[in-house]
């Protein structure tokens, strides 16, 4: 039989079906393939039992494998039936696509995918001229449900969208190459089959003179590539656009492909499967009364047979009772599938190896097998960028350095790490390649795809922390997003305010890590301003402990607010304190600490102060209430009152007007809130009281500015910051 | 005199007449024109027949499908979906009579689903099938029509099981004179459910195996719903004697941008993330808050739907749970309201409202 087209779609069940019966009718010495060239040497280990689709071949540059692209194989893809049947019946094959290295030359930035978008769909073209909506359900009817399609009708079909539709320049390389390989192979062989997109089989068809081609696949050049099989996924494969082709549906179109007779019950038989494990209770009847809804959609709408379109409504208003949720659960586990390929043990090493392999050559972080311990101090280069490294790993399911936080001493430049090579990191390695070429762009991609996958916000914070400590900062934006979201659908105003100091901390320091957060701030603000909205209500009706809880998170998020030191940000804030503290329900430690809050922050008169420090006091407030409020207001602040003379002034006006009678009663809760104070200070603070506060106020009038600014720019020296005029605020 | 409101074959009997007449397609037993014909008059050609149902295509394709394979089915969604407008038409369409209906209630009793007795006669005669009471599915069985069965869920579990012997055996027995009423060929029964209900009086799994159900949606895009509720505020108005009230659009539009993304807890753009208010918020509140709205600015304000007017009947359509909803709705207005520029007049009006 002389040469063969066999124009397919991509991922197609059907043609993938026909091209196999085809190849076996026509035996022919050869087979061509649609593919990257460079990775002919690849094709043995298809007859390998270990490489097991869905899996793809990766191509990247040697020199730099972030330079990378990968073309998806599944069981039901045409072109890997022909390459089986290739390999099975020792017949030779050969990629013949445009090299990959040319595409690399020729693009200045890297091709991470054929982003080449045709000037026209032409399956949307035919399915246009059908009369069908949707390109895919087209092709399903016309050629896949009919078992055998027509590829000479599929070939002159495309010819005549091609005649009236501008080329893609792209194509028209591609085309040429594949051409001249054509040319070369019939020099030798006569009975050819070409497995190639439909697309391209009016352009091989044609009259073309080699002078031509040459000329368009002129001042290419060749760039080493190095390829080889990773494990693909079927989720993966779904989301996947590198043909033009994506497949929305592997898990349909791998039962399709798979599935001989009894297409529909089985299929519907599997969805019924799926929600039993569920524990959703699926009979048979179930399943029956599917099937026939599916058939009278199918007829209903001139179909030949009933599609996915019409299994899963029909499993959707049989089965799911309408619900949203397990429709969803079919979705995932049937229509897309969550079959993972595998490849070999022995299957050369991935780019992501490489990358590593060379970063610990450069960072001189030998891979042993003994355990050792590390010490980094992150204010050197190399320890930082080891530290990273570290923690990028760990993202990769590579736990190589387990971090030791027990001995982690003093500030926050040292780190210390256990480090231990484990053999089966190699197997991780490989898992992990199909999120990346290097060991940054991998990390990048399963953070991302974690943060999307995230439950609860305190998953997501800790991944902004990750980011942060693995330097990823292409992964912040689709983190902080994530983040965003959960702060919205968390009903718990506490878990908000859990997550606020730590992002403002990173917001202002930026860290020891020196990494520069865009978009961090805008999130912080939009957490704040959710806080604000939920504080009013999440204050009410508090127990003791909820109340304790939340006056240390208040305490956090009013800490992190003069941190972040952003006008707007404190007004907001304190508006929504001020709101709060006026409630006469609330809690009394609560009401104390707000009342002391906004009293540092200048937002109540120290006569307002006065006032409402009296009010525990008075008859009407029970004495549980009012020592609450006596500890809400002086907590935490020993040091201060020995320092703060307004404080003190108000306090020591206060204790003085308590009539002797009522001081009793006052006793017990000031030795309780003052009692907790460190024994240095009740001293500090007594003494304070005796010397009278006359003479301090007369000491701070006598401060001389000059002298005070002298020591100044040596203070700025000391903590890194550029030196300021003296009077200029903080 | 005129009825307030005809009837779907009445309304629309020349549409129903014309589909039928052009209609060559294979028609199931006992159907007046073919399952093709049907989901066309509920969705319109464009031309002369109109759309009576503005949504996916899928869904009706599905409705009428079930029918076809003679099982039951349920309209299931939240309260203003148009489920009764579905069901009304669909029996229109199928058996050219949409007034077999069952309203379900509390009160609903199983002689509503079988067959209730004329006691005069029964005591006069003693058991005969004149003195037998048929109900409207008795009737639909009779003679081969679509039942109607309104809010399921909200007749007592007993009285819905009645259902099952009808659904699954397609007869009633009536023992008590020992015959029963065989279902002709076209009985069927629509059945509308409202979602949020579901826990007043569930179906039970055996009653629940012989529907096959369909939830009709929310509007998919803001244009959509912009368009369904300016027109039948147009409809409300005039009907109400109202004048017409100009620059409402702009209102209607502002109130469907927030009860849809209270509902769907998105901001339009997708940029931020809300949580939903326990409300339904459907199309049905929006077009109630702005005919409110032009009541009050009718009769109160001066003419112009402003933002004060809509702004109370928002909160009240919201907040349904005085606690949850209000932490709701807060977060909404100083996240997402505040921010926007052009929405400062009604910022204002909502804090004060």
């Amino acid at each position: 039989m002389p040469e063969q087209f066999y124009g397919i779609r991509h991922h197609g069940p059907g043609s993938a079906r026909a091209v196999a019966l085809s190849l076996a009718r026509q035996q022919p010495s050869i087979v061509l393939i649609e593919g990257p060239p460079e990775a002919d040497d690849l094709v043995p280990w298809v007859a390998d039992a270990a490489l097991e689709p869905p899996i793809a071949l990766l191509g990247y540059s040697a020199d730099d494998p972030r330079r990378s692209a990968f073309w998806p194989f599944a069981v039901f893809s045409p072109e890997w039936q022909a390459l089986r049947w290739a390999v099975t019946h020792d017949v030779p094959v050969r990629f013949f696509d445009l090299p990959f290295s040319f595409r690399l030359s020729a693009t200045a930035p890297p091709s991470k995918e054929d982003k080449s978008v045709r000037p026209v769909d032409p399956i949307g073209e035919l399915a246009a001229a059908a009369g069908y909506d949707d390109p895919e359900r087209w092709w399903e009817d016309v050629v896949e449900h009919r078992g055998m399609p027509a590829f000479e009708a599929v070939g002159e079909a495309m010819a005549a969208i091609r005649e009236s539709s501008p080329e893609d320049p792209e194509d028209l390389v591609r085309e040429a190459y594949m051409r001249t390989v054509l040319r070369e192979v019939r020099r030798e062989h006569e009975n050819i089959a070409v497995v190639c997109g439909a697309w391209h089989v009016p352009a091989l068809d044609r009259k073309v003179t080699l002078k031509e081609d040459q000329a368009l696949l002129k001042g290419r050049r060749r760039s080493k590539v190095t390829f080889t099989w990773v494990p693909w996924t079927y989720g993966r494969l779904s989301s996947w656009s590198g043909y033009g082709a994506g497949v929305r549906s592997p898990g349909w179109y791998h039962h399709l492909f798979t599935t001989t007779s009894e297409v529909v019950p089985r299929w519907l038989v599997d969805a019924a499967g799926v929600l039993r494990a569920e524990g959703v209770p699926t009979s048979s009847s179930h399943v029956i009364e599917a099937t026939r809804l599916a058939e009278a959609l199918a007829t209903l709408r001139g179909r030949p047979l009933a599609g996915l379109a019409e299994v899963t409504e029909a499993a959707e208003s049989v089965m799911c009772d309408g619900e949203r949720l397990r429709v969803e659960l079919i979705d995932r586990k049937l229509v897309v599938g969550e079959r993972l390929g595998s490849v070999p043990e022995e299957m050369p090493a991935v780019p992501l190896a490489k990358d590593l392999a060379a970063q610990q050559r450069g960072l001189r972080l030998k891979p042993e097998a003994s355990q050792r311990v590390l010490e980094l101090d992150l204010r050197r280069e190399i320890d930082l960028n080891r530290s990273r490294l570290l923690h990028r790993l760990r993202l990769l399911d590579v736990p190589w350095g387990q971090s030791q936080s027990g001995r982690q001493g003093t500030g926050t430049f040292r780190e210390s790490w256990r480090l231990q090579w484990q053999p089966e990191f190699a197997v991780s390695l490989v898992e992990g390649s199909m999120w990346g070429t290097t060991v940054a762009a991998a990390a990048t991609a399963r953070v991302t795809d974690r943060a999307r996958k995230a439950a609860t916000l305190a998953e997501v914070t800790a991944l902004v922390e990750v980011c942060l400590l693995g330097d990823l900062q292409e992964a912040y934006p689709p983190v902080l997003a994530a983040l965003d979201v959960r702060a919205a659908e968390d009903s718990d105003v506490t878990h908000l305010m859990a997550a606020l100091p730590a992002l403002a901390r990173t917001v202002r320091y930026g860290d020891v890590r020196r990494s520069d957060v865009e978009g961090l701030s805008t999130v912080t603000a939009s957490l704040l301003g959710r806080v604000c909205a939920g504080l009013p209500a999440a204050v009410a009706s508090l127990s003791d402990e909820a109340a304790k809880d939340l006056r240390k998170h208040i305490d956090g998020v009013h800490a992190a607010i003069a941190l972040l030191d952003d006008e707007p940000m404190r007004e907001r804030w304190l508006a929504a304190l001020t709101s709060v503290a006026g409630r006469t329900e609330l809690h009394g430690l609560l009401a104390g600490r707000l009342t002391r809050l906004l009293m540092d922050a200048g937002r109540l008169a120290p006569a307002e102060v006065r006032r409402r420090l009296r009010l525990p006091l008075t008859v009407g407030t029970p004495p549980a209430h009012a020592a609450a409020w006596v500890e809400g207001f002086l907590s935490g602040g020993g040091l201060l009152l020995v320092h703060d003379d307004l404080l003190l002034e108000l306090l020591d006006d206060w204790l003085a007007d308590i009539e002797s009678s009522s001081f009793d009663q006052v006793l017990p809760l000031l030795r309780r809130t003052f009692g907790a104070f460190a024994a240095g200070e009740r001293r500090a603070i007594g003494e304070r009281i005796a010397h009278g506060r006359t003479a301090v106020n007369g000491a701070e009038a006598a401060l001389d500015h000059e002298r005070a600014a002298q020591v100044l720019p040596t203070l700025a020296a000391l903590l890194g910051v550029p030196a300021r005029s003296a009077g200029a605020p903080r | 005199m005129t009825a307030l409101r005809p009837h779907a074959e009445d309304q629309y009997a020349d549409e129903l007449a014309a589909l039928a007449a052009a209609d060559d397609r294979p028609r199931p037993p006992g159907w007046r024109m073919s399952p093709h014909a049907v989901v066309t008059y509920l969705l319109g050609d464009g031309a002369k027949i109109t759309p009576k149902y503005v949504g996916p295509r899928r869904l009706l394709e599905v409705a009428v499908s079930t029918l076809v394979t003679d099982r039951a089915l349920l309209l299931l969604g939240v309260p203003g979906t148009a489920k009764t407008w579905v069901s009304e038409h669909l029996a229109a369409a199928i058996s050219g009579d949409s007034t077999l209906l069952v309203q379900g209630t509390a009160g609903t009793a199983e002689e509503a689903i079988r067959y209730g007795w004329n006691y005069a006669r029964l005591l006069a005669e003693g058991p005969s099938e004149a003195a037998l009471v048929a109900s409207p599915v008795m009737r639909a069985m009779r003679t081969g029509t679509i039942a109607r069965i309104e809010e399921l869920t909200r007749m007592p579990s007993d009285v819905q099981d009645a259902l099952i012997t009808v659904l699954s055996e397609k007869t009633l027995p009536v023992p008590e004179l020992n015959t029963e009423v065989p279902a002709q060929r076209g009985f069927n029964v629509i059945a509308t459910a409202n979602d949020r209900d579901r826990g007043v009086n569930d179906l039970s799994s055996a009653l629940r195996r012989r529907f096959n159900t369909v939830v009709l949606p929310l509007p998919a895009s803001a244009d959509e719903e912009v368009d369904i509720v300016a027109r039948r505020v147009a409809q409300l108005g005039r009907s109400l004697d109202l004048p017409e009230v100009p620059a409402a659009m702009e209102e209607i539009r502002r109130v469907v941008t927030i009860f849809r993304e209270l509902r769907s807890g998105m901001t339009e753009d997708g940029r931020t993330k809300l949580k939903s208010p326990t409300g339904t918020l459907s199309t049905a509140e929006a077009i109630s808050v702005i005919t409110n709205g032009i009541a009050l600015s009718t009769h109160f304000g001066d003419g112009r739907l402003r933002s004060a007017d809509v702004a109370g009947g928002i909160l009240g359509a919201v907040i349904k749970d005085p606690v949850s909803d209000d932490v709701v709705w807060r977060e909404y207005l100083e996240t997402v309201v505040r921010e926007r520029a052009d929405w400062r007049d009604f910022y204002r009006a909502a804090r004060d409202a």
